[in-house]
């Protein structure tokens, strides 16, 4: 497969993983703990489990999998909110597949549907704006979910349905930013990260510049990656060698896709729609300022927050879930202590279970569980 | 009440397109029904078992001596949305499935059952092209379809149309198969292609508005595996790999013969189209279902007779080496990814759904 198949290069590999062996080394020789660099995406988590890259690199660089899954990430409830939507009657709830799954405190998406809700998976808010075209007697609610990635599509959909005057559709709105979301991290105590790769579908859109102060204020080196196996890898060395010579900038190894200064016309819809939250509740993670974009009032009749009564009730996460302590790096998905017991992929306890994106199903999926016996010895 | 005494009338009850159209009536019991059976299923599967339309079909014991010394008998429901997709139906489906499920046993495919259940509104013409193509995949499966039943029930009761078949087949002697009999160093073959049915059906349903070519490869394995089981008798396991696709199957071996299983992600046959398919949805090819395709664990010393013995069959071109039995990390099933690194295949805890972004 073309654009595909050459991002796969195992020998291009071979020759990255040497460099990166000899780096690590060069960076070792003046400490005395692991290179910590954690990958922000879920779609480099994805990866790097798919192509077994963590087992590819040396003992001493530690990949700590981000909050970058944007199904993960949901809190309770909010799938709440999404399953009461559902459940109103002469509604279809449409929405993205992965998102059916995640347990709500009552009853995932998937539940609902199993109980009469018409809930239905979509590929493109399109597709749903198209639901709300051939069903005029039904209010079609969208699930807008995701980082920038996913906003103009959603934007661009709001926008196309108040030029159509398509007065049965909305939004719910639970689109989140990344910028934030890293500050967060960079200032959670105990922080031990050394370096990020940077999202780089978010970055097709926001561009590179807004990760300055990565490396200005915090002086940590990020990499805005690509997500073919090569493109990791390249980016890991990228990071490591930032390290070596004691640089912190901000580095575009995706330049094929993301452009340095972003996408005007996607940043446009954007704001033409939406406009920050003062602040938004992240499943792991408790409330981040200005995480979260919510409708603008000009758009207010397609915000399905202020079309419908929606319960907004909080809901803690559960007790013995540390979902938390993995998206900040603190533990390892492995460390957590209902990893594969009280939560796995088919009864998730916590979101990270959720979501192939999602480090603690990536690992329990894709993970070598004999290697993480033996860290658990070494431990 | 022999079938050829009976004069098919031709059907009534137009529908608004004037298309005639299945009623509750066709499923009364009455003459309605009798005339539905007639004009479609009798006329399809033609053969004298089923033509005296009794309330079973009967054979001498004699009959299925010749072929072996065990009955394998075996069922399956069809459901599948679309009826209609590249590369087949729900009848062909429907045969080929249960012939499958038969021969993968070291069965000689002989009779299949089909029950059938349609939601009131359906076309006749749909019914019969159904039926036609039963009749196709049972005549090239060397299978007789010899007894029947139809239900019609009422407009939302059932989606269109569901087919039960079951099936009665011979198993030679000495054929000797099971998913606790893989053994440390036996190689695992696969006879081509996979994915192809899963992600035509997925495409088939028009929701990814993605434009691909993809055929089901839907087909009965009988002839491919008789072949097979002459060429290499000593055959340890055979499993058509449906749903849940090769990582399901081969998880089931690693279990069963408490052995480890090691796969070459480069030695495994997936088409451009279904590979650039799962790319762009974030479905991974080892899990989609197949309907012409086999796992095969062979001892190591037979593995080439095996693959030269696929290879030969026109349902066999693309077949493949595609991993071998471990005796270490028992009960797991891990793959040396194109990229060189290694990772493990577990079985889905539910179905496939497309990542977000």
């Amino acid at each position: 497969m073309r654009y595909v198949d050459e991002f796969r290069d195992p020998a291009k590999a071979k020759f990255l993983l040497k460099e990166i062996d000899s780096l690590t080394r060069r960076v070792m020789a003046g400490r005395d703990r692991p290179v910590s660099i954690m990958e922000v995406c879920g779609g480099h988590t994805h990866s790097i489990f798919r192509y077994g890259i963590e087992k590819m690199l040396p003992a001493d660089i530690e990949l700590v999998h981000g909050p970058g899954c944007p199904v993960c990430v949901l809190p309770m409830g909010r799938v709440d909110d999404c399953v009461a939507l559902a459940e109103m009657p002469d509604a279809i709830f449409a929405t993205f597949g992965d998102a059916m799954r995640v347990p709500g405190s009552r009853k995932s998406l998937l539940g609902a549907k199993a109980d009469g809700a018409d809930v239905r998976m979509v590929y493109s808010p399109l597709d749903a704006l198209q639901l709300a075209r051939e069903n005029p007697r039904k209010e079609v609610v969208f699930f807008g979910l995701g980082f920038e990635t996913t906003m103009p599509s959603t934007a661009l959909t709001v926008i196309q349905a108040a030029v159509e005057e398509i007065i049965n559709f909305s939004l719910f709105c639970n689109h989140i930013t990344i910028i934030p979301t890293i500050k967060a991290i960079l200032d959670s105590p105990g922080m031990q990260l050394d370096g990020f790769l940077g999202p780089g579908h978010v970055s097709m859109v926001i561009g590179v510049a807004p990760y300055d102060f990565i490396a200005e204020a915090y002086g940590k080196p990020l990499v805005v990656a690509g997500f073919e196996p090569l493109d990791v890898l390249h980016s890991i060395w990228m990071v490591i060698r930032q390290i070596a010579e004691g640089r912190s900038e901000v580095e575009n190894q995706y330049r094929r896709i993301a452009p340095q200064e972003g996408n005007a016309k996607s940043l446009a819809a954007v704001a033409e729609v939406f406009e920050l939250r003062e602040f938004f509740e992240w499943r792991g993670l408790g409330s981040i300022d200005h995480s979260g974009v919510r409708i603008r009032d000009a758009y207010a009749a397609y915000d399905a927050e202020r079309k419908f009564p929606v319960p907004a009730v909080r809901i803690a996460d559960p007790k013995s879930c540390q979902c938390g302590e993995v998206l900040k790096g603190v533990i390892k998905p492995w460390q957590c202590k209902v990893f594969g017991k009280a939560c796995k992929p088919e009864t998730p306890l916590g979101a990270l279970m959720v979501s192939s994106e999602g480090a603690c199903a990536a690992w329990y999926q894709y993970g070598d569980l004999d290697s993480v016996a033996r860290k658990v010895e070494v431990t | 009440m022999s079938g050829a005494g009976v004069k098919v009338a031709p059907m009534s009850v137009p529908g608004p397109t004037g298309a005639p159209k299945i009623t509750l009536a066709h499923g009364g019991g009455g003459k309605a029904m009798r005339e539905l059976i007639d004009h479609v299923f009798v006329r399809a599967f033609d053969n004298a078992y089923l033509a005296d339309l009794d309330d079973q079909a009967r054979f001498a014991l004699a009959g299925f001596g010749e072929h072996g010394d065990r009955l394998a008998f075996t069922t399956d429901s069809y459901v599948v949305d679309p009826l209609f997709f590249p590369g087949g139906n729900i009848g062909k489906l429907a045969v080929c499935g249960t012939v499958n499920d038969l021969a993968v046993g070291g069965a000689r495919p002989l009779y299949l059952s089909c029950g059938v259940i349609v939601e009131e509104g359906v076309e006749i013409e749909l019914l019969s092209r159904v039926a036609e193509s039963m009749a196709a995949a049972a005549a090239e499966a060397e299978v007789l379809v010899v007894t029947g039943d139809t239900k019609v029930v009422h407009r939302g009761a059932c989606d269109k149309l569901f087919i039960n078949t079951a099936g009665i087949g011979v198993i030679r002697e000495g054929i000797e198969l099971g998913a606790n009999r893989a053994r440390s160093g036996d190689k695992i073959l696969i006879n081509g292609w996979l994915g192809d049915h899963g992600a035509a059906i997925l495409d088939a349903r028009g929701e990814l508005a993605l434009d691909t070519e993809i055929e089901s490869d839907c087909a009965p394995l009988g002839g491919l595996i008789a072949a097979l089981l002459t060429a290499c008798p000593d055959i340890r396991f055979i499993r058509d790999a449906t749903r849940g696709g090769i990582a399901t199957v081969l998880n089931e071996i690693a279990s069963a013969s408490g052995v480890g299983v090691e796969l070459v992600e480069d030695a495994i046959p997936i088409r451009e189209e279904v590979r650039g398919f799962c790319e762009i949805l974030g479905l991974d090819p080892l899990y989609l279902a197949n309907e012409g395709k086999i796992v095969c664990v062979v001892p190591r010393s037979r593995a080439e007779a095996a693959l030269a013995s696929m290879k030969n069959h026109p349902l066999g071109r693309a077949a493949s080496i595609i991993g071998a039995v471990a005796a270490e990390k028992p009960g797991r099933v891990a793959m040396r990814t194109v990229f060189g690194g290694r990772r493990l295949i577990d079985m889905l805890s539910g179905e496939q759904l497309p990542r977000i972004c």
